[in-house]
């Protein structure tokens, strides 16, 4: 990289912002990054070379979502897979007269975002609540469904407080009204296994150990959508332009290496997690958790700290790579919509951190963590 | 970049390995933003050109009548699917005189798409003329300079592009990543929606490495921009061969202003998917067409509006030299070229 910048050590617990590569993905990748100019689409021999790549990572992805090479398309990331699923289905649907989306209050701007596009389009958009868990029950989106309604998106787990919908419930209830249902599996995918029962499925490489800048979207066979983008003729007219192989294989492989893992790992992680959280109650009676205690990430944890000032916490620990909600808001003043969806103030919402825990955490880094957090967190209760 | 593959944070996160992404991907927004002579706050890094070309189309020229030239690249061409095609010569180069009518034709504001370098002949377009008429009118100019970068200096300002794309895997970076540089002040609406990210100007969690990679690049393709007379003296051994083998041969754009490492050879007779497969025999990739039409083989749009019959278009390859390319390779390229010629006229 140009100057080479040092990159500074921290211990990591912010695995729902991103997660650090993983080797193994940074060797499958080598050599592409140096091929010469290997263009998959080009009709000549490199370019075939390139293309078989890419298809074996096509197949890669498609296996851990337990679905067809054929119904994967890459995009540049979740956000553009999101995108591409709302806008795209609801857009082709219009011209049958649906237009109604059903989504709910704590999905992510990626999603929420194209749905206030598509409501300026003059689409109607339903944003069911969730329950105080974060939950979202079949039942809801099933009473919600009309004839009219184009989509419903729920997302798999949330990237904030971690929690786990039953999405095979609720594509069984959308599949009996024949309404396609869209989840946002970015957070979900390659740390639980996904239902592979979603129509559309929306997904990324850096959030399991893959490189940032490629994601995908899985579109069933037999559901109309119409591009975001407009070019070239890539991935089946959904998606054009050049797909970048070295990022594309690396997705692959982290796949590969999330499916051949995740069992095992979701069980260490979820027990430094557990562990983690136990240590912060000692030290914080009052704490609350966010999100199902059951249905949720492994890795994941989002409490409330009554009386403590997140950010502030934050500042006092530089060790430590934490959240105080989503990274991508982080830029944008108000407190987090997914918390207060969970019916929490704003002022409670401020004292609410999140932690991700992820493949690359060890146990010596955690415990250190609860030490260094436990011994802020009497000192910023202490003068109470 | 690899280096850059291991930065663990999310630029957007504040904690220090999310500052550290940040400040990697600040600086490489400003080695891009040297490169196209643009502002580094009015650059948005996206997916590749694609992207970068369906931004600039959608999101400022919403409202707008979208004209672009017959030559464009298919992400523009496709975008602007009820624009209207302004005609290019024989040489590939767009007629400013019939731009200059449509536009006084042309009712309410207008967006002309105009690439910079021709993606299959290498014809560079008169772009800041271009842009001189458009404003007279009111229009915005778009200019895809995905191909140009590293070849021909670029300078926003200079070429009077309201909107300028670059690719960086046309420079040597990274696929995956591209950037639309808009000049300071221009109203976008964006494409891709959710986070905020790029100034609101492009959603999605920053590509860190392929930015990096990127902004590296485009370090390098500056320096390039040296090299460019080394390489069209070795582009104008190859088609003086060329023409001395086989007088007639038509090098297509070659009558006017071109970048110094494309060459669009046409060998009669010879369908251009013959030559790819016979040039890689002699272990040599060229190119027939462009190289996103995937798979299916068609007539080439760039040469068709040069006013080429489809017959000698489709025997048409193009020749890309890298800034590798020695004068040893130059001399192989002819002799399988002279090779298989001669081989296709004995069976002919």
């Amino acid at each position: 990289m140009s100057g080479g910048a040092p990159i500074p050590l921290a211990i990591h617990l912010d695995h729902q912002a991103t997660t650090p590569i993983d080797p193994r993905v940074l060797d499958a990748m080598d050599p592409w990054l140096r091929a010469p100019a290997a263009n998959p689409h080009a009709r000549n021999p490199l370019g075939y070379r390139a293309a078989e790549a890419l298809e074996k990572a096509r197949a890669q992805v498609a296996a851990l979502l337990g679905a067809n090479p054929l119904e994967i398309i890459w995009t540049s990331g979740a956000t553009e897979a999101n995108n591409l699923a709302l806008k795209g289905i609801a857009r082709a649907a219009r011209a049958q007269g649906r237009d109604h989306v059903v989504t709910t209050a704590i999905e992510h701007p990626s999603v929420l975002e194209p749905c206030r596009r598509l409501e300026s389009e003059g689409c109607r958009i339903e944003m069911l609540p969730v329950g105080t868990g974060g939950l979202m029950t079949p039942d809801a989106v099933a009473a919600a469904l009309t004839p009219r309604t184009a989509l419903v998106s729920v997302m798999a787990a949330n990237n904030e407080i971690g929690t786990l919908q039953p999405i095979a419930a609720i594509a069984e209830a959308c599949r009996d009204r024949d309404v396609p249902f869209h989840t946002d599996a970015a957070q979900a995918f390659g740390r639980v296994p996904l239902e592979g029962a979603a129509d559309l499925v929306s997904v990324c490489a850096h959030k399991l150990h893959g490189p940032p800048g490629i994601g995908a979207l899985r579109v069933r066979r037999g559901i109309a959508l119409e591009p975001l983008l407009e070019g070239g003729g890539q991935e089946r007219g959904l998606r054009p332009g050049t797909v970048p192989v070295a990022l594309a294989v690396g997705f692959g492989a982290a796949a590969a290496i999330a499916g051949a893992q995740m069992a095992e790992e979701g069980r260490r992680i979820a027990a430094l997690r557990d562990f983690l959280l136990t240590r912060l109650r000692a030290a914080c009676p009052e704490l609350r958790l966010n999100g199902d205690a059951v249905r949720r990430l492994p890795g994941n944890l989002n409490v409330t700290l009554p009386g403590v000032d997140a950010e502030a916490l934050m500042l006092a620990l530089p060790e430590l790579a934490l959240a105080s909600g989503a990274a991508c808001a982080s830029g944008r003043p108000g407190p987090s919509h997914v918390l207060l969806a969970l019916g929490l103030g704003p002022e409670e919402a401020a004292s609410s951190l999140r932690i991700g825990i992820g493949r690359f955490t060890t146990r010596a880094e955690v415990e250190r963590a609860a030490d260094l957090l436990s011994d802020a967190l009497r000192s910023f209760t202490a003068g109470r | 970049m690899a280096a850059a593959l291991d930065l663990v944070g999310n630029p957007s996160s504040v904690h220090a390995e999310g500052r550290a992404a940040r400040a990697a991907v600040e600086g490489a927004r400003a080695a891009v933003a040297v490169l196209a002579g643009a502002d580094p706050a009015w650059i948005a890094f996206t997916s590749g050109g694609t992207e970068a070309n369906n931004l600039a189309l959608a999101g400022a020229g919403s409202g707008r009548r979208i004209l672009a030239s017959a030559v464009e690249h298919d992400s523009v061409l496709q975008a602007a699917p009820d624009g209207a095609l302004l005609p290019v010569d024989r040489h590939g180069v767009l007629d400013l005189g019939t731009l200059d009518r449509v536009l006084a034709a042309t009712e309410g504001p207008a967006l002309v798409s105009l690439m910079l370098v021709n993606n299959e002949t290498g014809v560079i377009q008169p772009v800041a003329e271009a842009a001189a008429i458009a404003h007279r009118h009111g229009a915005l100019l778009h200019c895809d300079a995905v191909q140009a970068a590293g070849r021909v200096p670029l300078d926003l300002d200079a070429l009077g592009a309201d909107l300028l794309t670059l690719s960086a895997h046309k420079i040597g970076g990274p696929k995956g990543v591209g950037a639309l540089a808009l000049r300071p002040g221009l109203a976008l609406s964006p494409l891709l929606r959710g986070g905020g990210q790029e100034r609101r100007m492009r959603a999605g969690t920053e590509n860190v490495a392929g930015i990096v990679g990127f902004g590296r690049a485009a370090e390098l393709a500056l320096a390039e921009l040296d090299r460019q007379h080394a390489v069209a003296a070795l582009r104008d051994r190859l088609e003086a061969a060329l023409s001395a083998r086989a007088p007639g041969t038509p090098l297509h754009g070659a009558g006017a202003p071109r970048v110094a490492n494309t060459s669009c050879v046409g060998m009669a007779g010879v369908p251009s998917e013959v030559q790819v497969m016979a040039f890689d025999l002699a272990g040599i990739a060229v190119s027939a067409g462009s190289a996103c039409s995937s798979g299916k083989v068609k007539p080439s749009h760039v040469l068709a509006a040069m006013g080429l019959p489809a017959a000698e278009a489709a025997c048409a390859v193009r020749i890309s030299l890298g800034p590798g390319t020695t004068e040893a390779e130059i001399d192989r390229i002819v002799e399988a070229w002279t090779a298989l010629r001669a081989r296709r006229s004995a069976a002919a």
